[in-house]
């Protein structure tokens, strides 16, 4: 099983309802935008309640682990990103992308989502570079490659495209919206 | 304020006496949708626990002022939180106990009526869930139909009238529940009757149950006789004790009739079942009470908190003995059907003895509605 990070992580387990998502919501309040948590909890009900809470609340749910007895649920805290401007101008959109795949078998597309996002879905040539890393990784790639950045709705791809530019990378483009309207392959965790 | 307890025994009290309850279920929307509590009388408002966390200010206008309330959730937990946080804002607030756990398994005996030779039926409403199982006493004997896995109360129960239960029977292999019949049997020593056809496949000891069989109990003899009525399974099996009373299991409910698809075999079983509806229950004394394994919906309940009706009134209006054309009743049983219920698979295993889950595991398998009629 991929390891899965999480910025923090919440021991939940023994408790009942309604402790696991009391204990969330107070370490959800602590993480930055953005963040993963980790929720390990061994109340059955949890994934059901985790997961509707999150949709109320808008936060992200990720997916569940099972691990034994314990159930390790993955949340990343909601982040206003859909809201902010876009600005690296070469974009495509998924249709293009999917296009894109099917020709091209050397296709450099890094997923700049947090690792967990990435552990739970994504698409299966994509590289995961999460964007909090990308200064540390990006010596790994070709500056005259081209390069598709893909996230969740096109934002941290952005920035991403941004920086990568910045450090005279020459060929970046950014994909939208990403992965929350992806509707091509992709590799899941339990496959 | 105080906060207030109320039980599974309370609840159902309420539904049979058709009181008034205002019922603040705090479990999360899908399961809310999924089933809830159901009395004539009770009113509903679904919001998830999680969504009171800040405070219940926002629901307060929502709650009636002159009804009792009742918070329910899934195991009491989040029930009892979110009572204490109405009560600290004045209210008069009840919580159930044990949740909608306690809730499915809450058993609640009532007398059916009496036999003619000497004895009395015994009536177990499985309130929650909609399964219904019976006890036959006479002259200190017993014998229990269609035993839920709640085996304490019926153990407790026949202590409590005096009663041995030396026979245990179920009308068919159930996909819906986890059967206690071959737990009371071991329990008690009583003898465990099953239909032949249905238990091929068990792993355990069982007498088979054939047409004509007669199980009697007591010293004044109230007879059992079973008769082969297959349909919902192809070994369903229905009985008439005392002449006066048709257990009629899975194949005939109140309102409707059973399904002949939770084994996979729809098309083969739909004549089977037709037979069986049509003719052999036609053939028999329309004065028979008729006593199901389920009830659907509240409305079936007596107003003695029973579930039974004459054969005669049945005939007359429930649907499904009612369709004169082949195709029109072949359709009706084998298209459009309701979801098959929760885990009905590992269930099956489970009454087969090829399975042996947990308790917890029993419990999430049997969580949801009854889903044993075509519509």
């Amino acid at each position: 099983m991929e390891d899965i990070k999480a910025n923090v992580v919440l021991d939940a387990k023994g408790l009942a309802c309604p402790m696991p998502i009391v204990k969330t919501k107070k370490a959800m309040n602590n993480l930055d935008a953005g963040q993963v948590i980790e929720v390990q909890a061994t109340d059955k009900g949890s994934t059901a309640d985790i997961k509707a809470w999150a949709e109320s609340t808008g936060h992200q749910y990720l997916g569940t682990i099972e691990d034994g007895e314990v159930l390790k649920h993955y949340l990343r805290k909601s982040s206003g990103e859909e809201h902010e401007e876009k600005k690296h101008s070469r974009v495509v959109n998924n249709a293009e992308l999917e296009e894109k795949l099917k020709v091209d078998e050397n296709i450099v597309l890094l997923d700049v989502r947090e690792s967990a996002e990435y552990a739970f879905n994504h698409i299966p040539k994509a590289i995961s570079m999460p964007l909090g890393d990308l200064e540390d990784s990006m010596d790994q790639l070709n500056k005259d490659d081209e390069i598709y950045v893909i996230c969740r709705t096109g934002n941290r791809s952005d920035l991403a495209a941004q920086k990568l530019t910045e450090k005279g990378f020459t060929n970046v483009i950014n994909v939208v919206p990403g992965m929350s309207k992806w509707s091509g392959e992709t590799k899941k965790m339990n496959d | 304020m105080t906060v207030q307890v109320m039980t599974s025994a309370d609840v159902t009290k309420k539904i049979f006496n058709k009181e008034k309850l205002f019922i603040l279920d705090v479990r999360n929307q899908s399961e809310y949708n999924d089933w809830k509590i159901e009395g004539e009388n009770f009113t509903h408002l679904n919001v998830p626990y999680f969504e009171l966390l800040d405070g219940v200010d926002g629901i307060l206008d929502k709650l009636p002022s002159n009804q009792d309330i009742l918070v329910v959730c899934a195991k009491e937990g989040s029930s009892a939180m979110v009572a204490d946080m109405l009560s600290e804002a004045g209210l008069d607030i009840s919580y159930l106990k044990g949740g909608m756990k306690a809730w499915s398994e809450h058993l609640e005996p009532v007398k059916v009526g009496d036999l003619k030779d000497g004895g009395q039926m015994y009536q177990f409403v499985r309130i929650g869930k909609g399964c219904l199982s019976y006890m036959v006493v006479s002259d200190g004997e017993a014998a229990l139909i269609d035993a839920t896995r709640m085996t304490d109360v019926f153990i407790n129960f026949a202590d409590s009238i005096g009663a041995k239960i030396t026979h245990v029977l179920d009308t068919h292999l159930h996909a819906d529940h986890i059967s206690g019949g071959r737990q009371i049997a071991e329990k008690t020593g009583a003898t465990y009757w099953l239909p032949p056809k249905d238990a091929t496949e068990v792993t355990f000891a069982y007498e088979p149950l054939e047409d004509e069989n007669d199980v009697t109990i007591g010293h004044t003899t109230i007879n059992i006789h079973a008769f082969y009525s297959p349909g919902h399974t192809i070994g369903s099996t229905s009985f008439v004790v005392g002449e006066q009373f048709l257990l009629s299991g899975d194949i005939l409910f109140i309102n409707s009739i059973g399904r002949p698809d939770l084994a996979g075999k729809a098309e083969d079983w739909v004549s089977d079942l037709r037979e069986t509806l049509y003719s052999r229950y036609k053939a028999l004394s329309d004065e028979l009470i008729v006593l199901p394994a389920h009830f659907m919906t509240i409305d079936e309940l007596n107003d003695n908190g029973t579930v039974g009706k004459k054969l005669k009134t049945l005939f007359a209006q429930n649907h499904g003995l009612n369709i004169a054309d082949e195709d029109e009743f072949r359709k009706m049983v084998t298209e459009n059907l309701p979801p098959q219920p929760n885990a009905y698979q590992e269930i099956r295993q489970t009454n087969m003895g090829k399975m042996n889950p947990e308790e917890e595991k029993q419990r999430e398998m049997e969580i949801g509605p009854n889903r044993c009629a075509v519509s």
